[in-house]
């Protein structure tokens, strides 16, 4: 009853074809945009926007990119961190160098460099597939970071190599408390999901997504594969560039190539895979459970602990949460291999039904 | 109905509990610790060290001044995004009251300089982190005390030189370093070293994690060089010492910093490691008088936070005793300006830490003669010391084979200050003016 299409009637073309076609999604996304923009800056504290709200949407938007890449063009990379150091890196670098440059321009140029760097890598992919291209952005990973370590040019010779990002100002207003910072990166993932929606639907995407499922007919049907696995990679990549532009500069404040280590990669691979491939809810979902469960965990165990009266030390805490957190992930991709994205999709699909479901 | 009854006293007893905790009259430390992870084993014996004496100056005196000594830990697993969230969740307890912050991990207090000096409350970081926070007029907030890389690599070098009897020209030293930010920080001093005792300097770098040296080991036969200086990390440290045995490098011409010098880096070594020199601030051995003394009070009490209690007297361990020292003696100069038997905040542990002064008599007094160097710090000086010992490993233990030795400040301040201006310089800080400093 909820969730029913019926008597939604859609008299031209612009209305088939518009981003969310059902009423109750379009409430919902406005609904859910308008909680983000003007309720949770009233009522979040520090704590929450600047540990869980800002990496939250950081890391939904690098899996967004991979997503983007693995998910909807079927190319398995690695190297989503080494592509958010560029990013970083860049952004850093056009504040420092170009006189007067917007913020705003830095990261846009931020993720342009990353998308050249991602089609550099991005060509073996028209000769190599599947986890020989997993290889192959590997090298991604390790060269830029040694890179970026190697050339003081990047880090405008610190002596450490780590690099402070500068400070945040648009149109002469700074940027400073989390809570700022929290709507400017919101500001920016929200423009940038719904673009990543857009394009997933479009024409572009379509063809993504025929190179995903078969490279050899779509070639027959008349899709170029070296312009469409090339476009993938640098989108994916501008995509992953921006949101190492606002790991640094929103987020950490220093970073060093260190800190894009392959493990992140790794944990952004895990997101779009517990989240859902070729999704863009699933990257949100996926981002909130790696990076939000560990912290539930870590708050709800002691105090649990504490109720029963067991002596846990901090360590022990540490070890249970890396045990619960495995088995989680085990039991969901077992329940559902397609992700969370796909679970709330079967649920939408009840809801359509509910309450007599036949 | 009376089934329900007893479960719901209790989780209110519980939550009466917790909120004791964070009562007034305590001097809360946030504590952003490690113990699982990579460099788990490291952290639990830092830590460990660290909240056996906060433990003991409850157990012992009561407190600082009457005023019990409270803490709560999170861990970070050495993951940078992990230390920052643990710092925003501690804050919000540590702005009412605070000892300094020790993270022990350069990533994550770099991460956190901006936003200690946002919120005040006070970054120590001992012996690792920015080095050009030893310049407090653009990092009020940041305190890298005792010494820092590059005043422990000109000390390493000072203690080369009287070794070679005063003359290091036309001698030969190699700098064998893990390629990251904490292995090139001490370059550009070396490299000022160089150019003033006209010794040549080979720079050769090892990739993380650094367990496979033998193209560098093999670089190092050819060169021949008189020493090496080491700066390794966790896994490295055993494979360089291994390696030079293989290559037959007389391990007493190699010095290590004070990353590359425990217990954890030479006994997995055997036989190799002995002669093998590091820098340390701080001697090993639980002979140390506030050693024991923790053992008796703590310990006896069955309050010891090591779980292996081998570890008690072991490099790190000590270390993390001569940070908790320097915290509480910073809070005792708080107390003493701001109010005794008080609590104190941030901005006044700032103040307390950037006038410190812990001479010999001091140390003595705690019993914690040779835990630290004595320390003087002020709005110029955030490091307070800068000297360092070389110890030896003998096969069984360390062993200190120097005096205190201090880096040369007058060659290696400068660079601190240069940099912190360019860091002032980039971030649009305006630096205080120290000489208006009380």
């Amino acid at each position: 009853m909820l969730y029913r299409e019926a008597g939604q009637f859609k008299s031209s073309y612009a209305a088939d074809q518009q981003l969310f076609p059902i009423r109750q999604d379009r409430i919902g996304i406005i609904l859910l945009l308008a909680v983000a923009f003007l309720v949770i800056p009233l009522v979040a504290g520090e704590y929450w926007f600047s540990a869980i709200l800002i990496p939250f949407l950081i890391f939904a938007l690098a899996a967004l990119g991979l997503n983007i890449l693995t998910g909807y063009a079927g190319q398995l990379s690695l190297g989503s961190a080494a592509f958010m150091a560029v990013g970083a890196y860049a952004a850093y670098n056009f504040q420092l160098r170009v006189e007067g440059i917007p913020i705003l321009f830095s990261f846009i140029g931020a993720g342009l460099t990353a998308a050249g760097v991602g089609i550099l890598f991005g060509l073996p992919s028209l000769w190599i597939k599947g986890f020989y291209l997993a290889v192959a952005t590997l090298a991604a990973q390790f060269f830029i970071v040694w890179c970026l370590t190697k050339f003081p040019w990047f880090s405008n010779h610190s002596s450490s190599g780590v690099i402070s990002a500068q400070k945040v100002v648009i149109l002469g207003h700074v940027f400073a408390s989390p809570r700022e910072k929290y709507l400017l990166v919101l500001s920016i993932v929200a423009v940038l999901a719904l673009a990543a929606k857009n394009m997933a639907r479009s024409s572009t995407g379509r063809a993504w997504m025929a190179v995903r499922d078969m490279d050899v007919a779509a070639e027959v049907i008349g899709i170029r594969l070296l312009p469409t696995k090339l476009l993938a990679f640098a989108v994916s990549s501008f995509y992953c560039g921006v949101a190492g532009a606002l790991y640094a500069f929103c987020y950490l404040g220093s970073v060093e190539p260190d800190g894009f280590s392959l493990d992140m990669s790794f944990r952004i691979l895990f997101m779009i895979i517990i989240g859902g491939m070729g999704s863009i809810l699933g990257s949100f979902l996926g981002a909130a459970f790696i990076l939000l469960l560990p912290i539930f965990l870590d708050i709800a165990l002691p105090w649990l602990a504490g109720l029963f009266g067991l002596p846990f030390s901090n360590a022990t805490v540490s070890h249970i949460q890396i045990l619960v957190f495995g088995a989680l992930i085990m039991f969901f991709l077992i329940v559902e291999p397609h992700g969370l994205a796909r679970l709330w999709q079967i649920g939408k699909e009840k809801l359509r039904l509910w309450p007599f479901p036949h | 109905m009376f089934a329900y009854r007893k479960p719901l006293l209790m989780t209110a007893a519980a939550f009466a509990m917790l909120s004791q905790v964070a009562a007034a009259e305590e001097q809360f430390f946030p504590i952003v610790s490690y113990r699982v992870g990579p460099y788990g084993a490291n952290g639990q014996s830092f830590y460990g060290g660290f909240v056996d004496y906060l433990n003991y100056v409850n157990l012992k005196d009561g407190g600082i001044n009457g005023v019990k000594l409270a803490w709560e830990e999170c861990e970070t697993e050495y993951n940078n995004a992990k230390g920052v969230e643990c710092y925003e969740r501690l804050k919000a307890k540590a702005k009412v009251s605070t000892g300094p912050l020790h993270v022990m991990s350069t990533g994550i207090s770099y991460a956190l300089i901006d936003k200690t000096a946002e919120d005040k409350l006070p970054l120590a970081m001992m012996g690792y982190g920015r080095t050009d926070a030893v310049d407090g007029s653009v990092f009020p907030y940041a305190f890298p005390l005792v010494t820092t890389y590059q005043m422990q690599a000109s000390a390493i070098i000072k203690f080369i030189k009287d070794k070679e009897k005063g003359n290091l020209d036309g001698k030969k030293i190699v700098f064998l370093y893990h390629d990251s930010a904490y292995g090139k920080e001490p370059i550009v001093a070396l490299q000022e070293e160089a150019k003033l005792n006209k010794f040549a300097l080979t720079l050769i770098p090892v990739a993380h994690p650094g367990n496979e040296q033998s193209a560098q080991w093999l670089q190092i036969r050819q060169e021949n060089p008189d020493y090496v200086v080491f700066w390794g990390w966790g896994v490295m440290n055993q494979t360089a010492i291994k390696a030079a045995q293989k290559v037959g490098f007389a391990r007493d011409k190699m010095i290590g910093s004070w990353w590359a010098g425990s217990e954890e880096d030479t006994v997995p070594a055997g036989d190799a490691a002995k002669g093998y020199m590091a820098a340390t601030w701080n001697v090993a051995g639980s002979d140390v008088p506030l050693i024991a003394d923790i053992k008796k009070v703590v310990y006896g009490a069955g309050k010891g936070n090591l779980q292996d209690q081998a570890k008690l007297g072991t490099i790190l361990y000590n270390r993390g005793v001569s940070a908790a020292v320097l915290s509480v003696e910073a809070l005792r100069g708080a107390q003493e300006k701001y109010g005794k038997g008080k609590p104190v905040n941030g901005e006044q542990v700032r103040w307390a830490m950037e006038n410190l002064n812990i001479t010999d008599a001091r140390l003595k007094e705690i019993g914690a003669t040779d835990l630290l160097p004595p320390i003087k710090t002020s709005c110029a000086d955030h490091e307070g010391s800068g000297m360092v010992k070389i110890q030896q490993w003998d096969g069984a233990k360390w062993v200190p084979v120097s005096g205190w030795i201090e880096g040369n400040k007058g060659l290696i301040h400068p660079l601190f200050k240069a940099s912190a201006q360019q860091y002032a310089k980039e971030k649009g800080i305006t630096p205080k003016d120290c000489a208006k400093e009380s």
